[in-house]
């Protein structure tokens, strides 16, 4: 027949990926330098459908990039610095050795250095694009500006992204994009809407880190490396899009006296006094055009074809909502207790209008005192404070949050000093039919209805909380019954029936049996979906199985949840109830 | 240098208390010693040598002041210096031997100590003129030397003398009688005591002069053991930055020094080089550096859509986090708060199948809360995540559940069919395995374990007559022909034709006529069943003919003419499992030459002269006509237990103990039509209906389900089949539960027995 015979793996699937080792041997790349490169580029590995055939017939696991995306590395010009930065190590090693000190330090001067702009603008064409990836860069830098400048990273990393970080939040902070805060046990999530995205981010809670010694760091780094990178020109990008100066400055005009502050001495050292001013998120930031005052853009309407005047106010009135939620604590003057997290609080107030203020000892850039006959609101975490001033609410720093996450000022009642909070709730659960609400979620939608609850009705209103859940329980129940009372009812007709016959002849009176003429046809109907379940295919039926057995566990949770709740509010109760006849 | 020897040999003679604070202040007195050592040096050359002096300086003069000439010279002259000092001190150290040697007495100096010593003697030289602070050092010991020199006193510890004077007398030790007593006495009479100190060497006592005391307490404070030395005085250069008018040295200068340097010349070009090649670049301060790291711009100031590139089309961008739920709150409500034991099962589960990583935990306020210590641990493991982890779009399709189940036409519509349980016939004590219902639809026949054989009407269910065969009723079958009254009953090894004698008289007549008119052949062969006329006591119950068959008979089944019988003697590997009757002809035939598997059950095909062979796999249609395999059915099933002909002979269920039900259409494909898995257990028997479009599978969870099985004459249309009914009332006993089902011949009624002993009847 001729031809030259065909070898195997020669085309197909095996040659459209390339297993790490030999990737990396053909970009001539250690290890590490590999993945450095895999971690700024963005490449990830791919599961190709034929393990075997790609393996070239053999079944042990091996980690598979895509052959194109690794000709994508090929032409990266990173990979020479790489190289340099390679051959710069070892003539520093060299000179090391030969005590060359001179030669060492020209060396270090002369350290090849690698910008990643290019890079970020071709994993990010667009930025929308960077903008949706931000979370975790923001997350990262969060928790990279709280290491300790000692060990894991250079002291240059941890400085850059406690500058980014604060350029950010001074961003969210002028915009007033943040929308939710949640204090979880991890740390304090945050979410703010920028141009449309949803950018969610966590802050740990501000303590020294212990830190692990199974972590890689390095590959932290690299991450941090990139993630600097970006943060540093979205910002530069959304400082600019508010017309607002880059990197921040202080607003003169309406903080002169702030940034003179005769005491800054005490604080920092003066080069870092005003990064420290920045960072404490007291002040406007300066606008390129100095504007007076950022008048309220009037949102033009433009009838869209197809949308009726129904969607049209809905729309209107969604964006009145949030407008009335920027502004929810305008007018609203805080001073913050020492004790309380500082950062985040002065950064969620500020974020919706509120004036914050601290102990001058505390951080720089106090805007006034304590003494402050203007306050309304001191922020304090503490069971009591001696001194009380009465024209202020002395509330527990969840207040803020929780009012937040239910965009309206909460009854300062609940959140007083050393009053039992009630739950912090999540702002990022947002439930569907069926699942499980906790009554405090509902306590909160009532309010945010406007439906005032008056706090002496505390009790009914738990009552009614639990008639509800009751109601609830009840409908879950049913459905689940649905399917067993059918069984249970023909299986009850049988007995009866069987019975019937086997005792001894007698006539009785017999009952007039009503007949449920809804209940019957739910049987019936209930029957022929049995039947016609039985009649499935294979796979739609391993399908259903699927999608039901998820359904159920779904119930099956929530009525967990609701039986929990249940028990504890009744175990509360008789705790009441008995100390109420103690007393 | 004769001088200096001198002098040494003069100034040897020194109190031992002198020696030590000597050896103490070395560094200092070093560091001290070198512009003292100069100035006297430079006396002297300014003595001898003033000649060449103002030759160097006129030469100096001359060629003025370059600064790399001066270093040179400098460095050279500063060599010079060295070795000379060196020198000396070699000569110094060759002196102690010979210059302790001529004073005698007090040799404490150590061979190391020679260097310092030279250096302080020479020190103590120049400065001899002026003070001459031996004078008053007047120790009276001085006459009493010790010969035996540096050694370990304890060596004489045994002896009475500690050593030789000079003369090479003993030195005898004190009588020493001095105990603590003494000791203690001269401590407190004494007024020197505090400065009395034992010599080792003499063993005499020596009283310090205030002098050495004021040395001791000197020394003890870390100042210089000479009350006049100042030890910060200034330095001398010995080079300076003035010129000089002498030069320091009259050597010739080289001629390397007049012409430029090859060597640097080459290092300098080199660098030069380097520096076009750009290799070497101008130092960056640490400023400039940290600012073009982060200097941003906007990056994205002209996004062209056409610059993204097609691989970004192909991009998968990572999934975000989970955002967290009400658990993970700081003070959740007590609902999401694990219990006791269900904080005990998180613990005990493996990390990686823990639903959460966390314990939800409660703090009663915000400043409680502590830190999160798998906080950069998530952070790593959420980077390894997007670095490490293929990513894949999966399409998420919401499927509703609904959809899923398909469209069926409406059981209502589908009627008539068995709904409703309406009589149970009891009476059989052992569990039933066959029924069968006479072709006029009154009667009813069922075989059971207890040994008989019972007669039912069926629409009174009473039992009309009962039959002791004698055995467990394997299989009964009515004869499906209405002119003849005839059942087969297979018990054991026999299959009994029984004449139940109920109904028509003239039925029964024609039955025992069709009996009775049968001629024996001439010639007999070898038969391979026996059949026998019964009499007697089993003709009266009714029993006619007993065909012996060579092993238990499992099945009996009847041709639709009524002539014909085939019983089914399962046996592995036997060739002689399927034996066909005829009944008007008393004779026997083994269709099949070859076993091809355990024959479960046969059936004759209603119409034509087909015959239904169900192996364990697979069902095998034979042609009796042309005695040719036409098909193989598989039934895609383990074991297959019963098996039903449609009426009109396109179609076949099969049922098997694997559970499932298979509907084959002859006409459509050897594999079955459809598969059902209604039953959750074993299907024990399946039937059709003779004449509605009906069929059921009876199963051992109790139940028999009844299906509409529509059969088009319409070739091109599928068989419609759609379950109508699941039928209830049978209990399951010794995991078994309805055994047999069939059909009324005329009317939508359903009849099973089961494994209770009942018959049901379902309307």
């Amino acid at each position: 027949m001729g031809g030259v015979q065909k070898k195997k793996f020669d085309r197909g699937a095996a040659t459209n990926y390339i297993t790490r080792n030999r990737a990396r041997k053909k970009l001539q790349l250690s290890l590490a330098d590999f993945r450095r490169l895999c971690i700024l580029k963005g490449i990830y590995p791919h599961e190709p459908k034929h393990k075997k055939k790609v393996n070239r017939g053999s079944t042990a696991p091996r980690t598979f990039y895509l052959m194109k995306d690794i000709r994508f590395l090929l032409h990266e010009p990173i990979v020479g610095k790489f190289r340099e930065y390679k051959i710069f190590v070892r003539k520093l090693r060299k000179a090391y050795g030969k005590s060359e000190w001179t030669g060492v330090t020209r060396l270090k001067d002369n350290k090849p250095v690698y910008k990643l702009d290019h890079i970020i603008k071709e994993r990010y064409p667009t930025f929308i694009d960077a903008l949706r990836d931000v979370d975790d860069a923001l997350s990262m830098g969060f928790l990279f500006s709280t290491f300790a400048r000692t060990g894991k990273c250079h002291v240059q990393t941890i400085q850059l992204c406690r500058r980014l970080t604060v350029e950010w939040m001074n961003y969210v902070i002028t915009s007033r994009a943040l929308k939710k805060v949640f204090l979880s046990i991890k740390g304090i999530y945050y979410q703010a809407e920028v141009l449309g995205q949803t950018i969610t981010w966590l802050v740990p809670y501000q303590f020294s880190h212990d830190h692990p010694t199974d972590v890689d760091y390095r590959v932290m780094a690299t991450f941090t490396e990139m993630y600097t990178t970006l943060m540093g020109f979205i910002n530069f990008r959304l400082y600019s899009s508010l017309n607002l100066v880059y990197p921040p400055k202080l607003d003169t005009k309406a903080s002169g006296a702030l940034l003179k502050g005769e005491d800054d001495g005490d604080y920092a050292l003066d080069s870092e006094s005003y990064m420290e001013k920045l960072s404490a998120l007291s002040s406007c930031l300066a606008r390129v055009v100095s504007s007076v005052e950022e008048d309220e853009a009037q949102m033009d309407h433009f009838p869209v074809e197809g949308e009726d005047v129904e969607q049209m106010e809905a729309r209107e009135k969604e964006h009145k909502e949030q407008e009335a939620q920027r502004r929810l604590f305008e007018g609203l003057k805080f001073f913050v207790n020492r004790e309380v997290p500082r950062e985040s609080l002065a950064f969620v107030l500020r974020c919706f209008g509120a004036q914050v203020s601290w102990d001058k000892s505390l951080c720089i850039g106090a805007a006034y005192d304590v003494t402050d006959e203007t306050i309304t609101h001191h922020i304090a975490d503490r069971p009591n404070m001696e001194k009380q001033y009465i024209n202020r609410y002395y509330i527990q720093p969840q207040w803020v949050y929780d009012s937040i996450n239910s965009k309206i000022c909460l009854p300062v009642e609940d959140y007083f000093l050393g009053v039992t909070l009630p739950p912090h709730l999540s702002p990022f659960v947002e439930e569907k039919e069926g699942d499980y609400v906790p009554p405090e979620k509902l306590r909160i939608m009532a309010l945010q209805r406007g439906e005032a609850i008056v706090q002496d009705e505390d009790e009914e209103d738990d009552e009614d909380d639990d008639d509800d859940e009751d109601e609830e329980e009840e409908e879950e129940e049913e459905e689940e019954e649905e399917e067993k009372e059918d069984e249970q009812n023909l299986k009850k007709m049988e007995t009866q029936r069987s019975q019937g016959k086997s005792l001894s002849v007698k006539v009785t009176p017999g009952k007039v049996k009503k007949e449920d003429r809804g209940r019957l046809e739910q049987e019936e109907k209930a029957e022929e979906k049995r039947l016609a379940i039985m009649m499935m295919k294979k796979k739609e039926k391993y399908l259903y199985d699927k999608i039901m057995f998820g359904k159920k566990r779904k119930v099956r949770e929530a009525n967990k949840l609701t039986a929990k709740r249940k028990a504890h509010d009744d175990a509360s109760k008789t705790d009441k109830k008995k100390k109420a006849k103690k007393q | 240098m004769p001088t200096t020897s001198d002098q040494d040999a003069k100034v040897e003679p020194r109190a031992a208390m002198s020696k030590t604070p000597e050896k103490r202040s070395k560094t200092p007195e070093k560091r001290s010693k070198t512009p003292e050592k100069r100035r006297a040096e430079e006396e002297e050359e300014d003595e001898e040598e003033l000649l060449p002096v103002a030759v160097e300086g006129s030469s100096l003069a001359l060629e003025g002041s370059s600064d790399s000439e001066e270093s040179l010279f400098s460095g050279l002259e500063e060599s010079g210096s060295d070795s000379e000092e060196d020198d000396e001190d070699e000569e110094e150290e060759g002196v102690p031997g010979s210059a302790v040697d001529p004073d005698g007495g007090n040799s404490q100096e150590t061979v190391e100590e020679g260097e310092e010593r030279g250096m302080t003697e020479k020190e103590r030289a120049l400065l001899k003129d002026k003070t001459d602070e031996y004078d008053h050092d007047s120790s009276d010991e001085e006459d009493i030397r010790n010969t035996v020199g540096n050694i370990p006193m304890e060596w004489y510890k045994d002896f009475p003398h500690i050593g030789y004077d000079l003369d090479g007398k003993k030195i005898l030790k004190p009588i020493r009688n001095k105990d603590e007593l003494d000791d203690f006495l001269d401590k407190m009479e004494n007024p020197d005591y505090w400065r009395t100190v034992p010599d080792k060497q003499t063993g005499s006592e020596i009283v310090l002069t205030d002098d050495q005391v004021d040395l001791v307490h000197r020394l003890q404070r870390g100042q210089f053991g000479d009350v006049n030395f100042n030890q910060y005085q200034p330095t001398v250069e010995f080079f300076s930055g003035e010129v000089m008018i002498h030069p320091v040295t009259n050597r010739p200068e080289d001629k390397r020094s007049f012409i430029p340097s090859l060597i640097e010349k080459a290092k300098v070009s080199k660098l030069v080089h380097a520096i076009k090649m750009g290799w070497i670049r101008p130092r960056r301060s640490k400023e400039e550096r940290a600012e073009e790291a982060g200097r941003y711009y906007d990056l994205w100031a002209s996004e062209d859509p056409n610059a993204i590139l097609g691989r970004h089309k192909m991009h998968v961008p990572a999934p975000k986090l989970r955002l967290p739920g009400h658990e993970e709150s700081y003070n959740p409500p007590p609902e999401y708060l694990l219990s006791e034991e269900e904080r005990l099962a998180w613990e005990q589960l493996d990390p990686e199948d823990r639903k959460t990583t966390y314990l939800p935990r409660k703090f009663s306020c915000l400043r409680a809360v502590p830190s999160y210590s798998r906080f950069i641990h998530e952070r790593f493991e959420r980077c390894l995540d997007l670095y490490l982890c293929p990513r894949q779009r999966k399409m998420r399709v919401n499927v509703n559940p609904e959809d899923l189940i398909p469209k069926l036409p409406k059981p209502k519509d589908l009627q008539p069919f068995p709904t409703t349980q309406s009589l149970v016939y009891r009476g059989h004590t052992g569990l039933i395995r066959s029924i069968s219902v006479s072709p006029t639809g009154q009667w009813l026949l069922s075989g059971s374990d207890d040994g008989t054989v019972r007669f039912w009407e069926v629409v009174s269910s009473r039992c009309v007559k009962t039959v002791q065969v004698g055995g467990a009723v394997r299989s009964v079958a009515w004869n499906p022909n209405p002119a003849v009254c005839l059942v087969a009953v297979a018990v054991g090894c026999d299959v009994l034709l029984l004449c139940p004698s109920l109904g028509d008289r003239l039925l029964i007549g024609s039955t025992e006529q069709l009996l009775s008119s049968y001629q024996p052949p001439e010639e007999k062969g070898e038969e391979l069943v026996v059949w026998t006329t019964t009499e007697g006591e089993e003709h009266s119950q009714g029993v006619r003919l007993r065909l012996t068959h060579p092993k238990a008979v499992q099945q009996v089944v009847w041709h639709s003419k009524g002539d014909y019988l085939s019983s089914v003697m399962p046996q592995p590997s036997s060739h002689l499992q399927v034996l066909v009757h005829q009944v008007s002809r008393r004779r026997s035939q083994n269709p099949f030459r070859r076993s091809k598997g355990l024959v479960q059950c046969v059936s004759f095909h209603p119409l034509r002269p087909y015959f239904f062979v169900a192996t364990q796999r697979s069902v095998r249609v034979y042609n009796l006509i042309k005695q040719e395999m036409t098909k193989k059915l598989q039934a895609n099933s383990k074991w297959i237990s019963s098996m039903a002909v449609h009426p009109a002979g396109d179609n076949v269920i099969c049922g098997s103990y694997d559970c499932r039900l298979a509907w084959f259409d002859l006409d459509l494909s050897t594999k079955p039509y459809k598969m059902l898995r209604h039953h959750k257990k074993a299907v024990r028997g399946v039937a059709y209906h003779p004449s509605y479009p009906l069929f059921a599978s009876a199963s051992d969870d109790g139940s028999v389900i009844v299906c509409h099985g529509t059969v088009y004459n319409d070739l091109l249309q599928n068989p419609l089949i759609v379950p109508v009914k699941v039928l209830r009332g049978h209990t399951v006993t010794n995991d078994l539960g309805v055994l047999d089902v069939t059909f009324h011949p005329s009317q939508p009624w359903l009849f099973s027995c089961g494994a209770d002993a009942t018959i049901r009847l379902f309307t």
